[in-house]
Parts: structure tokens; C-alpha cells; sequence
């Protein structure tokens, strides 16, 4: 695919980078101009719906589709730091409009302009190979939407090696859910906490220095459990690291020395 | 089988303290999907057979009513005899007549879970007609009065000390010193006690993975061989299966048998795949004298033409729960009813109804690993979805669930007001947080944070730094 010349991309920031780590929003913007893009950030967003959509709300969701495709649909890209976000964009925003030919094809042109972050990177601007330095040993969560609804695997690992000084050292059954799933740590917290306990240790058998993932969700679920149990490792989204962007503190900590900064 | 999938919760809680369940859940964790990543590697073309397999049960569920026919007409051509079950309580009632007909006293079976859904051991019990299951992993939980906790390897929630008790307690008639230490030993107590179960048997009950209309043959895969003597040595066959076993042709059945045992236990082919077509006839050697084959719809019939209808192309081969954490965390009986797992969660609502099995649509990450491995391409995630939307429609969710939904959906519907609640939460947030960096307790999220700390926010939400940083970039 040839590289678009500066594309008009608008960030769909996501709920949790807002909310928790706005690190996440500006490594991202960061990402894209360095990329050759041309970067808004539409203020009118709110959420992608996916709540609703899990939770059976049909008509709740729909509304809130209608409303982002129109903030939306008029750039060239719509480019989200979440395979869990994009994948609803992408993915799930047709079947919301199931039954309506008019609004089914409208979600259709728009859907096919949203991109996970690394993946917009990698495979749309072409990106393969990023000039920064970094002395740290690294293990990468699959997190679950943009594996297997979007297939992204190789993009976050093939930028990560591009870096300088980057070691890749893969933890067992990567491709395992962490537990998070939305509301449902919440709803079955015991199930969902075995689950993650599992994570966790296959991340600490790996030697890794830092975790890195894709979905804020996925994050604040390990990153919060690691911190219970005492662990040390450093955990933040894989665009902090992309972007060099590692001046924050990791995800659940306030110690800004960090691993990522090579120590 | 008494629905216990209410209680999902209390199930899950009991299972994760279960230390014994725990360590032999470990085993599914690796060595399942282990081995069928490299049955899959190895074929290159399992991908384009998947494909194969789906279109032709796409086909035939598309045309079900007139397969079944043709698979009644081939059987009764062949000197066997059909039954029609609409319900669980038909089928019980046509196994039960069959068996009083010549005074049944013990029936020998291979492994059902038709059986397990319409009940029947316990109910040819009350009724003076001893089941024995023959299945080693069916053998095993019957002594123990359990129900299977996963759809192809019943017992695997046990571990073999356990297993080594309930022999040394119920084969009293061996001696008591004996060793059964090496796993093959107990394998060769349970042969041969099984042994003189089977010549002694006045009936045989198998399942059936297959129903083929072409030639009225019912196929069962097995890797002990148990189903063989089930079904050869009774003066009586019964095969109980469900009405969406059927498949048009023999070839159809080799195209999906090469794609079952791989996705299921990592082999190529089980080890025992046994047809068999109507009664023994005058030239041959061995065989029932009758053959009867109970087909059950119990529900199925109305998924057709529903959004649930692609679930009847499930072949049972287990993968789904194989690949769940889910299923990985709290092993098959916390799902409280006869299927468990992805496939389960999908199934049981439609069987045992949505308002008896609601948590097991909800209690899933949607992590999309079963789909990603059903051999039929079933997509799991997405019809446990429908059996939200259906809660939802019902009032089915908890109250508290569609308040807070509710109000959530308030604010992501009206973008001025979302931000004033993102900013507010943002300051709640940073204030339980303080200088930690971290909450320990979050109120309303109190699931979270009694097994792990909520990360605090950055001082600003992005979209309150964004706009200063817009109006520090305006020029003046």
C-alpha cells in the first residue's frame, strides 16, 4: 500500500485515556504527525458504545453510533489508541445499523476508514522502523479485540523491535485474555481476578522489565493487580514507548525513574 | 438434570476455592490446546475444510426437515425403527418402552450428553432399569453420582488420586492390596468390571455424532472402543440423538470427521469412528436384533430462522471450552446445567430457557479465542450478545445494571454533558487516589479493587488538557 500524503486523521481518544491516562491521546498524536498526518481531535466525542452493545442496549448503542459517525465520518482516517474501541468502530458499527440500508452504509464507508493505532502506523503510513533509543527489556499483550477482530500481532511487535536497545521477550500464551472484558470484572470479579492472576505470572516468568499493550483496559487490569501483589514491573501503553513518550509515571505508580527511560 | 445455573456465582466462588478442581484444570489450560494447534499446523488445508464443514451444515440446517425424512426412510429400509421426541420427557418415555418391551433389566451405554439432557439414568433408575455407563470418564463420575463437567472429557475435573478412591470404594469385590498406582491399572479395573456389564446387558444406548440421511447410518466417534460393545452385543440398539446431528452423505461425514477429532483432542481421526446401519441381518455374524433410533428436538426446532439457528451446526468437539478462560477458571459444572462453556452458553439458553441460564451469556470476556477455534465457524460472542439483548428486552439484567447503564447512556448520547461527567469523575477519581498513584478501594467498583488497585488519573482529563493546549497554541 503506498503511503497517503498527509491524511486528515481524527484521534478517537477512548473513554479510558481520557478519563485515567491522557499520555496515551498525546503519544498518539505525536505518532501520527511524525507519520506525515495531519491530526484533530474532534471535541464533540464521547464513547464508542461498546458498553451498551455488551450490555444488550440496542437503541442506547445505536444513538451513540449515529452520533460518532456523524463527528466522524468526514476525515480521511479515524484512528483510536484501543483494538477494543476501533474493533466496535470498525467492526461492530455495521451490525448496529442491521436492517437500515441507509445508516447500514454509512457505518459501512466509515468503518472501513478506522484503524487501530500501530496498525494505521504499519500497514496504512507505512511506518516500519522508529528512530529512538531505548535500553529495555519488553513483553507485548495481545489484547483480545485487536487480535482476533482486527488480527493485529506483528504491527506493535515489528515498530517495538524497531527501536533501538528494544528487547522482545515474549511471555507465555500472550494471546490469553487478561480477564479485564468490560463490565465483566466487575460482575464476576472472583472469575476475573483468576484470570489475571494467570496473566501475571506468565508476564513476570518472562523476565520483562515492562509490559505493553494496546488496550488501556487491558493495562489497568494487569497493572492494577501486578501493583497488588507487590510487583515492580513497569506497565504502560505500547504508544508511550512507540512515542518515546515515557516522561509519566507507569500506569498504577508514581515513581516517573523508569525502566522505559533506560535505567 | 436439575438447572443449577442460577446460582452461576455462588458455583464459581465454590469452584475457584477448590483446590483439587484447580489443579486439574491446570491440565486443560496447556495440554488441549497444545495439541490441537499442532494437529492444525500439520494440515495444511484445515482451513478450507472448516469451510467445507460449515457449508454443509449450513445446508443441510437450511433444509433439516428433509433430511430427517430421508434419514427415517433409509433406516426403516434397513429394519430399523425411528422415534419422534419433541420433548426431553418424549424421549425418556420411548427409551423406557423400548426397554420394558423385552423386560430390560440393565442397559449398557456409551457416552450421551442427549442422555445427560433428557436425564435418563436417573430416570430408568426410578423406574428398575440399571444404566451403567461405559465410558471410562463417564464411568468414573456416575460412581461418583456426578454429572459430566465438560462435553468430551467428562472427568476431567478430576485428578487420579481421587479416581483411585472411588475404586478402591466401589470395586470391593477386588482385593485390597492390589496397586493402582500407574494409570494403566486403573484403565484395566475398570475393563474389567466393564466386561461382564457388557455381555450381560439387555440393551445398548449410544449417541450419535452423525446422522447420515443417504444411507440411514448412525456414526459414533470414540477412543476406548466402548461404544462397539455397547452397541453390538445387546439384543437392542438404541441411538438417542438431537435432530441437527443429521448430515446429507457418507462424504459429507468424512469431509467433517477430519476436521472434529483435531479441533476436539488434537488427533486425526479417534480412535474408533463405528457406523452402524439398522439391525443385525440374516448373514451377519453379530449385531442387535433391534434398532431404534430416538430423535430428539427439545427446543431446537424453534432456533431455526433465529438468531440462534447457526449454533445448531455445533458438532461437540469441545474446542470452544478447551480455549475459555472462562472455563479455564471455574471448570464445567459452575456453568450448572448439561453444557458448559462458550457453546453451553449459547445452547442452554435455548433449551432450558433464558430466564433459568442469564449468567452464562454474561459471563464471558468476549475474548473471541472460541470462536476464533470452532471448527464450524459458530460465532459464540456474538449470539451470547443476542442472549444479552434478549435480557435487556426482558428486563432479565439486574436492575442495578440498566440504571447505571442508563445514566452512562444519558451522558454518552449528549457530548457537552459528558464532559462535565468525565471531569467529574476525574476529580472524584483524583482525590481517592491522592499522591498514591493508585486507589485500593473504589465505591460502586468494589469488584475491582478488592483484588486489585484502580490505577488514579493524570491531573488533567485529555480533552481539558487538549483544549489548553489548543488555546496555548492559538496565536495571540
Amino acid at each position: 500500500m503506498s503511503k497517503p500524503s498527509s491524511p486528515r486523521v481524527a484521534l478517537f481518544v477512548t473513554c479510558l485515556v481520557d478519563l485515567f491516562r491522557p499520555s496515551v491521546g498525546f503519544a498518539t498524536i505525536k505518532l501520527l504527525e511524525d507519520a506525515g498526518c495531519k491530526v484533530d481531535v474532534p471535541i464533540s466525542q464521547t464513547c464508542c458504545g461498546q458498553p451498551a452493545w455488551n450490555s444488550g442496549d440496542r437503541e442506547n448503542t445505536r444513538k451513540i453510533a449515529e452520533t460518532v459517525i456523524q463527528t466522524f465520518e468526514s476525515y480521511d482516517y479515524i484512528v483510536a489508541p484501543s483494538g477494543s474501541c476501533a474493533g466496535m468502530l470498525k467492526m461492530h458499527y455495521p451490525e448496529v445499523f442491521a436492517g437500515d440500508a441507509k445508516w447500514m452504509e454509512r457505518a459501512n464507508l466509515f468503518s472501513e476508514k478506522v484503524f487501530e493505532l500501530t496498525e494505521f502506523l504499519h500497514d496504512v503510513m507505512n511506518v516500519k522502523k522508529l528512530k529512538q533509543k531505548l535500553n529495555s527489556n519488553i513483553t507485548y499483550h495481545d489484547s483480545c479485540a485487536g487480535l482476533r477482530e482486527l488480527g493485529i500481532s506483528k504491527q506493535p511487535r515489528t515498530l517495538l523491535k524497531s527501536i533501538k536497545g528494544v528487547k522482545l521477550a515474549e511471555m507465555k500464551d500472550s494471546e490469553t485474555c487478561c480477564g479485564f472484558g468490560g463490565t465483566f470484572c466487575v460482575k464476576y470479579p472472583e472469575i476475573s481476578n483468576s484470570i489475571v492472576e494467570t496473566k501475571t505470572e506468565n508476564i513476570e516468568s518472562s523476565g520483562a522489565d515492562v509490559l505493553l499493550a494496546g488496550d488501556l483496559g487491558c493495562l489497568m487490569n494487569i497493572a492494577g493487580k501486578l501493583k497488588r501483589q507487590g510487583s515492580t514491573l513497569e506497565v504502560r501503553h505500547v504508544a508511550e514507548v512507540l512515542a518515546g513518550m515515557t516522561d509519566t509515571a507507569p500506569i498504577c505508580d508514581t515513581n516517573k525513574k523508569t525502566v522505559a527511560k533506560g535505567r | 438434570m436439575e438447572i443449577k445455573s442460577p446460582q452461576f456465582k455462588k458455583n464459581a466462588k465454590a469452584a475457584l476455592a477448590d483446590e483439587q478442581l484447580q489443579k486439574a484444570l491446570s491440565h486443560v489450560r496447556s495440554k488441549f490446546i497444545e495439541k490441537r494447534a499442532t494437529a492444525v499446523r500439520e494440515l495444511d488445508c484445515f482451513n478450507e475444510l472448516r469451510d467445507n464443514a460449515v457449508a454443509i451444515k449450513k445446508h443441510t440446517i437450511k433444509h433439516l426437515d428433509l433430511y430427517l425424512e430421508r434419514f427415517e426412510e433409509k433406516v426403516l429400509e434397513q429394519g430399523g425403527q425411528v422415534h419422534w421426541a419433541a420433548t426431553a420427557r418424549d424421549a425418556r418415555g420411548q427409551v423406557l418402552d423400548i426397554c420394558r418391551k423385552i423386560a430390560a433389566k440393565t442397559v449398557t451405554k456409551g457416552k450421551s450428553m442427549i442422555s445427560e439432557e433428557i436425564g435418563l439414568n436417573e430416570f430408568l433408575e426410578v423406574n428398575d432399569v440399571t444404566p451403567i455407563e461405559t465410558d471410562l470418564g463417564e464411568y468414573i463420575i456416575q460412581l461418583r453420582g456426578e454429572h459430566p463437567s465438560h462435553i468430551i472429557a467428562p472427568a476431567v475435573h478430576l485428578n487420579m488420586d481421587q479416581i483411585r478412591e472411588d475404586f478402591r470404594e466401589h470395586h470391593t469385590e477386588l482385593p485390597e492390596d492390589r496397586s493402582l498406582e500407574e494409570p494403566i491399572s486403573l484403565l484395566q479395573e475398570a475393563r474389567g468390571i466393564l466386561r461382564e456389564k457388557f455381555l450381560g446387558a439387555d440393551v445398548g444406548i449410544t449417541g450419535a455424532n452423525f446422522l447420515i440421511a443417504e444411507t440411514g447410518t448412525s456414526v459414533i466417534v470414540t477412543n476406548e472402543g466402548n461404544g462397539d460393545l455397547t452397541q453390538t452385543l445387546p439384543r437392542i440398539h438404541i441411538v438417542l440423538a438431537s435432530i441437527e446431528k443429521v448430515v446429507p452423505t457418507l462424504e459429507d461425514t468424512s469431509q467433517i470427521l477430519r476436521v472434529l477429532a483435531r479441533s476436539a483432542t488434537g488427533q486425526e481421526m479417534s480412535v474408533y469412528t463405528t457406523l452402524s446401519s439398522g439391525p443385525k441381518r440374516g448373514d451377519d455374524p453379530d449385531g442387535p436384533d433391534e434398532f431404534h433410533v430416538v430423535l430428539l428436538d427439545n427446543g431446537r426446532s424453534s432456533m431455526l430462522g433465529t438468531e440462534f439457528e447457526d449454533m445448531l451446526r455445533c458438532i461437540r468437539c469441545g474446542a470452544c471450552m478447551n480455549h475459555c478462560p472462562v472455563y479455564h477458571a471455574v471448570g464445567g459444572h459452575a456453568y450448572g446445567w448439561v453444557y458448559p462453556g462458550p457453546m453451553g452458553s449459547v445452547l442452554s439458553p435455548s433449551l432450558a430457557g433464558i430466564e433459568n441460564t442469564g449468567h452464562l451469556p454474561n459471563a464471558s470476556t468476549f475474548c473471541g479465542r472460541c470462536e476464533s477455534v470452532c471448527p464450524m465457524r459458530i460465532p459464540l460472542p456474538k449470539m451470547m450478545r443476542h442472549w444479552r439483548e434478549r435480557e435487556f428486552e426482558l428486563h432479565l439484567s439486574p436492575a442495578s445494571q440498566r440504571r447505571n447503564l442508563k445514566l452512562w447512556a444519558w451522558f454518552a448520547k449528549r457530548p457537552k454533558y459528558y464532559r462535565l461527567f468525565s471531569r467529574l469523575s476525574h476529580l472524584a477519581l483524583k482525590m481517592l487516589a491522592g499522591k498514591s498513584g493508585r486507589i485500593s478501594f473504589l465505591p460502586l467498583a468494589g469488584g475491582w479493587t478488592r483484588f486489585r488497585d484502580m490505577p488514579g488519573p493524570e491531573p488533567k482529563t485529555f480533552m481539558q488538557a487538549w483544549q489548553d493546549r489548543s488555546t496555548r497554541d492559538q496565536p495571540q
